[in-house]
C-alpha cells in the first residue's frame, strides 16, 4: 500500500506524518502521537470513547481514516486545557464528581463542550440526548448531567 | 475467526478526487474493479471491520466542494456530503418537512450523524434506515451521474432489497432532491428501538395532504418489516378521499398492519412488530393530521 502524506493541526500543534490508507486516526492519535486520552472501546460506532473534534464537530476517530484528516484541525482531550490551566468543563467534571472509572471521560467532556457552542443553555433533556452516543458504563449519568448543566449560562461554573 | 475492530486489516488504495469529473473518471476507469465510495464512512468503515467486506479501491468524495451544497428555494436539493447533522439545522426541514428532521434526529448519536450522510444512509440500503421513510414519503428522488451522463430515480424504487439498490459501478450519487410540499399537508416521523440511539425495530413515516376534512392524498411508509422500506398502499386507499375520523384511522391502521411482512431477528418479533406496527401507524396519522391542520 501507497503511503500518503497527510498534514494537520492537532491541539493547536502543525503535524505533518506519512499514513497508510487503512490506518485509523485513533491509532495514529495513541500510537504515533502518544495522546492517549481519546479511547478506543468498541471500534464500531456504539460506544463514543474515542470522541475527538475535527474542525469542532464531535466525531469518532474509530471509524475515520487517517488520510481523510489531511488538512482538518483536530481536538483531542488534551488540547482543552491552557498549560496548567484546566477547561472550565474539566472542572466542572471534578467538582461534580462526574468522573468514575474515567474511560468515557474524555469522549463525554469534548462532546460537551460542542454542545455548548452550540446550544449555550440547553434543558436537562438536551443534555442527554447530545451525550447519547457517549456510554458510561459506570452509569455516572446523574453527575456528568450535573456538570455539563453547571457550565451552560447561568450555571455556577466559569462559562465556556 | 474472532473480529479485531481496533484496526481496519484490509489493504487498499486511497483516491481522494478533488472534483467530481474526476471521481466520475475514477469510476469509469475502476467500473470491472471493487470500488467503494466513502462518504461519512459510519457503515462502510464498520463493514470493512466486521463482516469482510472487501475493497480494492476507496475513493473519498468529501473532498468535492460540488458535492457540498444546501440549496433551499424550491423543495429541498442536498449535496451527497452534507453530514446529516448539518441537515437537521435547517430551518427549512424543521418546518416543512418534520418527518425528515425527526428521521434524521433518531439515528444514532450526533458524532455520528457529524459524519454520516443521506446518500450514505440510502446507498447502505438498510431495511432499517431511518432516513428512507421519510424521503420515501416526500417523493423524494437522487441524482445519479456517471460519464455517460445524469439520471433520477425515486428513492422508492432506488433501493431493491437488503443492501441492494439500482446503482450502476460507475454512477456516483450526488444529491438528493426533495420536491416542494402542499400548503395542507402534514407529515410525521416515529420509531421504536431499544434505546434512543438504536436501530430501529420498526420506523414509519406518513405523509397526507388535508382539503377542509377529507384527506386528499397520503402516503404511509414503514421501515424495518420487509426487504426494504416498503408503503401500505392499500391502507393509504382506504384513507384517500375519505373523511377522517379516529375510526377511520383504526380501519387504516389494521390494514397497514396486515400488509407488513415483517421477521423475527435480533431486535423483535414479528408478533410484536405486527402489534406494534398498527399502534404506531394510528398514532403517526393523527399527529401528520394535526399537523396538516386537521381535527378529530
Amino acid at each position: 500500500m501507497k503511503e500518503l502524506k497527510i498534514e494537520f493541526t492537532i491541539n493547536g500543534k502543525k503535524r505533518s506524518l506519512s499514513v497508510k490508507p487503512n490506518d485509523l486516526l485513533i491509532n495514529i492519535i495513541r500510537n504515533d502521537l502518544f495522546l492517549t486520552g481519546s479511547k478506543y472501546g468498541c471500534g464500531i460506532g456504539e460506544c463514543g470513547a474515542c470522541t475527538v473534534l475535527i474542525n469542532g464537530e464531535p466525531v469518532l476517530s474509530c471509524l475515520t481514516l487517517a488520510a481523510t484528516v489531511d488538512g482538518k484541525e483536530i481536538t483531542t482531550i488534551e488540547g482543552l486545557a491552557k498549560g496548567n490551566e484546566l477547561h472550565p468543563m474539566q472542572i466542572a467534571f471534578l467538582n461534580n464528581a462526574a468522573v468514575q472509572c474515567g474511560f468515557c471521560t474524555p469522549s463525554m467532556i469534548l462532546t460537551a463542550t460542542a454542545l455548548l457552542k452550540e446550544n449555550p443553555n440547553p434543558t436537562e433533556d438536551e443534555i442527554r440526548d447530545y451525550i447519547r452516543g457517549n456510554i458510561c458504563r459506570c452509569t455516572g449519568y446523574i453527575q456528568i448531567v450535573k456538570a455539563i448543566e453547571s457550565c451552560a449560562e447561568g450555571g455556577e461554573s466559569e462559562p465556556i | 475467526m474472532q473480529t479485531n475492530t481496533k484496526i481496519l486489516a484490509q489493504e487498499f488504495e486511497y483516491i481522494a478526487p478533488k472534483t467530481l469529473n474526476e471521481a466520475l473518471s475514477l469510476l469509469d476507469k475502476y467500473k470491472d474493479k471493487s470500488v467503494r465510495i466513502l462518504a461519512g464512512g459510519t457503515d462502510l468503515l464498520v463493514k470493512m471491520k466486521t463482516i469482510d467486506l472487501k475493497t480494492d479501491y476507496l475513493i473519498n468524495i468529501k473532498n468535492i466542494p460540488e458535492l457540498k451544497f444546501i440549496e433551499t428555494d424550491e423543495g429541498l436539493k442536498i449535496g451527497a456530503t452534507v453530514p446529516l447533522s448539518h441537515i437537521e439545522k435547517i430551518e427549512k426541514v424543521r418546518e416543512k418537512y418534520p418527518a425528515l428532521y425527526e428521521g434524521i434526529k433518531s439515528m444514532a448519536a450526533i458524532a455520528i450523524r457529524n459524519m454520516a450522510t443521506m446518500p450514505g444512509n440510502i446507498c447502505n440500503a438498510s431495511p432499517a434506515a431511518d432516513a428512507v421513510p421519510p424521503l420515501v414519503a416526500y417523493n423524494a428522488e437522487v441524482k445519479l451521474v456517471s460519464k455517460r451522463g445524469e439520471r433520477t430515480v425515486l428513492v422508492e424504487d432506488f433501493v431493491t432489497g437488503v443492501g441492494k439498490t439500482v446503482i450502476e459501478a460507475d454512477e456516483l450519487v450526488t444529491q438528493v432532491n426533495i420536491p416542494e410540499i402542499n400548503k395542507n399537508s402534514g407529515s410525521a416521523f416515529s420509531k421504536k428501538s431499544r434505546v434512543k440511539a438504536d436501530i430501529a425495530k420498526i420506523n414509519l413515516a406518513v405523509y397526507l395532504e388535508r382539503e377542509s376534512n377529507i384527506c386528499k392524498d397520503c402516503k404511509i411508509v414503514l421501515g424495518s418489516v420487509a426487504v426494504k422500506a416498503i408503503r401500505a398502499k392499500e391502507a393509504e386507499s382506504l384513507l384517500k378521499g375519505q373523511t377522517v375520523s379516529t375510526s377511520l384511522i383504526d380501519k387504516v391502521a389494521k390494514k397497514a398492519s396486515e400488509e407488513i411482512k415483517p421477521i423475527d431477528d435480533i431486535r423483535s418479533s414479528v408478533e410484536y412488530r405486527t402489534d406494534i406496527a398498527r399502534v404506531m401507524v394510528e398514532d403517526t396519522i393523527k399527529i401528520a393530521w394535526e399537523r396538516a391542520g386537521g381535527k378529530l
